[in-house]
């Protein structure tokens, strides 16, 4: 990690003392820094939902038996309420797992990963900038985030344990459980997720301030990368649709706390009992103020990995992005459409015909242009003399997995067909294949990409080509299954893995084969935990013993960030840059090289006679 | 800026204070309206959620004249009146005349303070004010003297109410009311909690008030907010204007951006709360 070519460089052009160790890793207010940190707290948040997950699929695959190895640990972490001597978890602690799991890894692991880490360290270079615009403001929102992941890790130890009602937190269930205790595991939630929110406000603000503001001479919008294009619409959507949440998570925590009845009906009996509350709330609301984020949410999810494959898919298939113009207007496009789709969610609600009609419409519309960007992506690979490195690999996993993930999307949207697949697991496989084969792949892709950037050496070719290949199976292995189940109506949320439903004698219910697809699911989940190995070594062997890159760019690629200092110093830029063309001008006929990077002035060509690398 | 100063590889942000010639804005201009975007959302939300409460409450259930109309529109007048001064205070600084701003920003400091007094004394007000049901069936509505009460007996400011529908429309205009005692053991026990049914106008009493204290609330604190940084570059921060004073006057211009902001919500808070 020790920047060694910045150290040679750098201490020569001032002569100032490096600074700290705390005010240059921790309290740092470089871009660079920021984002790094961002991206190793996220890929720790994101190993840990991947724990709490095999743990909730080994009661799923055998329920009320002993969770082998890790049962006894839970045991003395978190005591006899939660997890038995012999190690079988607790409904509740099913629950809670089940709850954190979302939590963790949508506002834990994938948004500061995608828009923190990536956007952080990415969007300044391939902007010209030399830093954020608000280089303060850019920490604070780390460490805003850094605070509310702690809340949620300290609310697993709290009486009562973590938050049990899912990441939606619908009220009144979430307002209800652990009714005795206060404050619960969902007063520490909502605390921990105004924290979530207020980093992603400041980080939005920065994000679009920085586009706007710091982007290089001549680096006009139609020559912006699409991969800032991505970051654009993203902080867009966090910026627009986080304080709602944040309003609902203010009136949830009154309920929580001053008693008050916003999400709470009038009437309501609890466990027998008519609970002492005033009453005339509705629980409508809180779906409705928590879905008009979340929709947005899903697009913050899946954007930036649009934007990071089309920068490694441009670069490794050496030719222009195909309709780079029609991905821009559609990914705004989205950006706009993604605010009008949030009842989709809440079809069964009773919303009534006409208005489940417009949102089914608004839903369909809003496909229109992600096939677009998926379809020129795909055509961006014609033709194109590919090269088949790691990135790539990751990259063109993506587009089939997005696929998926996205077509499968288009009978949940339809109101007649949610009616039978709405909170089965075939949600579960459809929007984990957009998130986790999708938009996970697409943050691994980047990461080997940014790498040698990053720390001035590569991550190794072989394992990382394993790495690919043992994910890409395993992901597959666990998702497919459950459309399977889902659609023979297996429900999400149950403690047993539904075998409660199960076929019984005379009574027709789930049959042994989608009740047996749990151990296989658990068996590829585990799996899948394992193939990250060869990753987390390559990671942090290559710190220090990769290969080292020979070149400020070893990609041989076009835009901007791979013209600076390997690794960027402080203020990134050593030189002047003026932008003259495009982001993505590969193989152009006529250069000596197959590459153009964008502040490469016109003339003179340094080999006049050279003949064109590609025909 | 002691962080980024003291960081030997200093380097200087563009635009942090000459405007971007084809933005025609600097940094932190553009930062504070898309802040401002977001503030918007948030009341937004808070707004519809009103609207949805007030559209679901059951016929004739949702309070008129829980408020003093005085009250809130001395507060209107009050911030409407800041938000000159803020003006005022940057129209000045824009001609160099540093005292006449700083004359200006304490009256806006000072509005801001009357404010929150004003508005502490109205929250003040409900929490002493409560509904009581009394064994015989009657309800009594009054204001708590808790000077005079003690813990079997209590004394109240207030009257009798005949129909409970009165309760959510209380006449705009009643005359002087004697002290009246009502003994605890008078009180109805509640026979779910099995405690006196004896509630204050807290936000657990009803949506209106939950709504009521939520938005004031989460107002109050963009006012206390906006107060700290007003006051922040009023004396603490005063020296930049003289090392660097167009960063100074684009500090003003931002902090009282956000000043105005907070005065538009209560302009709606206020006709939304207290009058409709």
């Amino acid at each position: 990690m020790q920047p060694t070519l910045h150290a040679d460089t750098h201490a020569q052009a001032s002569h100032h003392e490096e600074p700290g160790f705390w005010q240059k890793y921790i309290f740092s207010t470089d871009h660079k820094v920021i984002g790094i940190q961002y991206g190793i707290t996220g890929l720790m948040f994101l190993f840990l939902g991947l724990c709490l997950m095999s743990v909730m699929r080994w009661q799923m695959a055998n329920p009320g038996t002993g969770v082998p190895l890790v049962g006894p640990l839970l045991y003395h972490l978190l005591g006899e309420s939660a997890v038995s001597k012999t190690g079988v978890i607790s409904p509740d602690l099913y629950n809670a797992f089940g709850a954190m799991h979302g939590t963790i890894m949508v506002f834990l692991a994938i948004v500061p990963l995608a828009f923190g880490a990536f956007g952080n360290f990415v969007t300044p270079l391939q902007i010209g900038a030399p830093d954020m615009t608000f280089p303060r403001v850019n920490m604070v929102s780390y460490q805003f985030y850094f605070m509310g992941g702690i809340l949620m890790l300290a609310s697993f130890f709290i009486p009562g344990g973590a938050a049990k009602s899912g990441w939606t937190s619908y009220s009144p269930l979430a307002t209800i459980a652990d009714m005795n205790l206060r404050p619960n595991g969902q007063t520490f939630w909502i605390i921990g997720m105004v924290c979530l929110i207020n980093s992603s406000l400041l980080g939005a603000v920065n994000f679009i301030t920085t586009i706007i503001q710091l982007r290089a001479k001549g680096l006009s919008w139609m020559r912006l990368p699409f991969f800032c294009w991505a970051q654009f619409v993203t902080a867009f959507l966090l910026l627009l649709a986080f304080p709602p949440l944040e309003a609902a998570a203010v009136l949830q925590l009154m309920d929580n706390l001053l008693r008050t009845s916003f999400f709470l009906p009038t009437g309501l009996v609890v466990s027998g009992k008519l609970l002492h509350i005033s009453g005339g709330g509705s629980p409508l609301l809180w779906q409705h103020l928590f879905w008009f984020l979340a929709h947005p949410e899903v697009y913050v999810l899946i954007l930036p990995g649009m934007g990071i494959v089309t920068e490694v898919i441009a670069n490794n298939t050496r030719k222009p992005i195909w309709g780079y113009r029609s991905m821009v207007y559609s990914i705004l496009a989205i950006g706009f459409l993604s605010f009008i789709v949030w009842a989709h969610h809440m079809y069964l609600t009773g919303m009534g015909v006409r208005i489940a009609t417009f949102f089914q419409t608004t839903t369909m519309v809003i496909s229109i242009p992600s096939v677009v960007i998926l379809t020129a992506l795909f055509i961006s690979l014609w033709g194109g003399s590919i090269r088949i490195n790691t990135p790539m690999l990751f990259a063109l996993g993506f587009l089939p997995m997005f696929g998926i993930g996205g077509l499968t999307g288009l009978p949940l949207g339809f109101n007649a067909s949610d009616i039978h697949l709405h909170d089965t697991y075939y949600v579960i496989a459809h929007f984990h294949y957009i998130v986790a084969p999708g938009t996970i792949f697409a943050l691994f892709a980047g990461i080997y990409y940014w790498y040698p950037k990053a720390t001035g050496r590569m991550l190794s070719e072989y394992w990382g080509k394993v790495h690919f290949a043992l994910s890409f199976v395993f992901m597959n292995l666990v998702f497919m299954p459950m459309f399977i189940q889902g659609m023979a109506g297996m429900s999400r949320r149950m403690y047993d893995g539904g075998a409660t439903y199960a076929s019984n004698g005379d009574v027709v219910g789930l049959s042994p084969y989608i009740i047996g697809l749990n151990t296989s699911v658990s068996h590829a989940v585990w799996a899948l935990g394992l193939a990250q190995i060869p990753f987390i070594i390559n990671f942090f062997w290559s710190l220090n013993w990769g290969k080292k890159v020979t070149s400020d760019n070893p990609w041989e690629a076009t835009t901007l960030e791979w013209q600076t200092p390997t690794p960027p110093p402080h203020g990134n830029f050593d030189k002047e840059i003026e932008v003259v063309r495009g982001p993505y001008e590969y193989s152009v006929p006529g250069k000596s090289r197959d590459f153009t990077p964008q502040n490469e002035p016109d003339q003179p060509e340094p080999i006049p006679h050279g003949n064109p690398v590609r025909s | 800026m002691s962080l980024i100063n003291q960081n030997p590889s200093h380097m200087e942000i563009p635009y942090a204070v000459k405007p971007r010639p084809d933005t025609g804005l600097y940094n932190a201009k553009v930062g504070i309206w898309l802040f401002l975007a977001s503030e918007v959302m948030l009341f937004g939300a808070l707004f519809c959620s009103y609207i949805l409460m007030r559209v679901n409450a059951p016929e004739g259930t949702w309070p008129h004249h829980w408020l003093n109309i005085w009250m809130g529109m001395t507060n209107t007048i009050v911030l409407i009146f800041s938000s000159v001064t803020v003006v005022l205070s940057w129209a000045s600084l824009k001609m160099g005349q540093f005292k006449r701003y700083k004359f200006y920003q304490s009256i806006t400091i000072l509005c801001a303070l009357a404010f929150l007094g004003i508005k502490s004394f109205e929250y003040h007000d409900k929490f002493i004010h409560y509904q009581v049901n009394l064994k015989d069936g009657r309800i009594f509505d009054g204001h708590l003297q808790s000077a005079a009460s003690t813990t079997n007996q209590f004394v109240f400011k207030g009257r009798f109410i005949d129909k409970p529908e009165e309760l959510y429309n209380p006449p705009l205009e009643h005359a002087e009311e004697p002290p009246i005692t009502i003994a605890k053991s008078d009180i109805k026990i509640d026979p779910t909690t099995k405690q006196p049914m004896m509630e204050n106008y807290g936000p657990w009493h009803n949506t209106y008030l939950a709504i009521y204290f939520t938005m004031t609330g989460l107002h109050a604190l963009h006012v206390i907010a906006g107060c700290i940084v007003i006051f922040a570059i009023w004396g603490p921060l005063a020296k930049v204007w003289e090392q660097d004073p167009e960063r100074y006057v684009n500090r003003v211009e931002v902090s009282g951006l956000f000043w105005h902001f907070v005065d538009l919500v209560w302009i709606f808070l206020f006709p939304v709360l207290y009058l409709l």
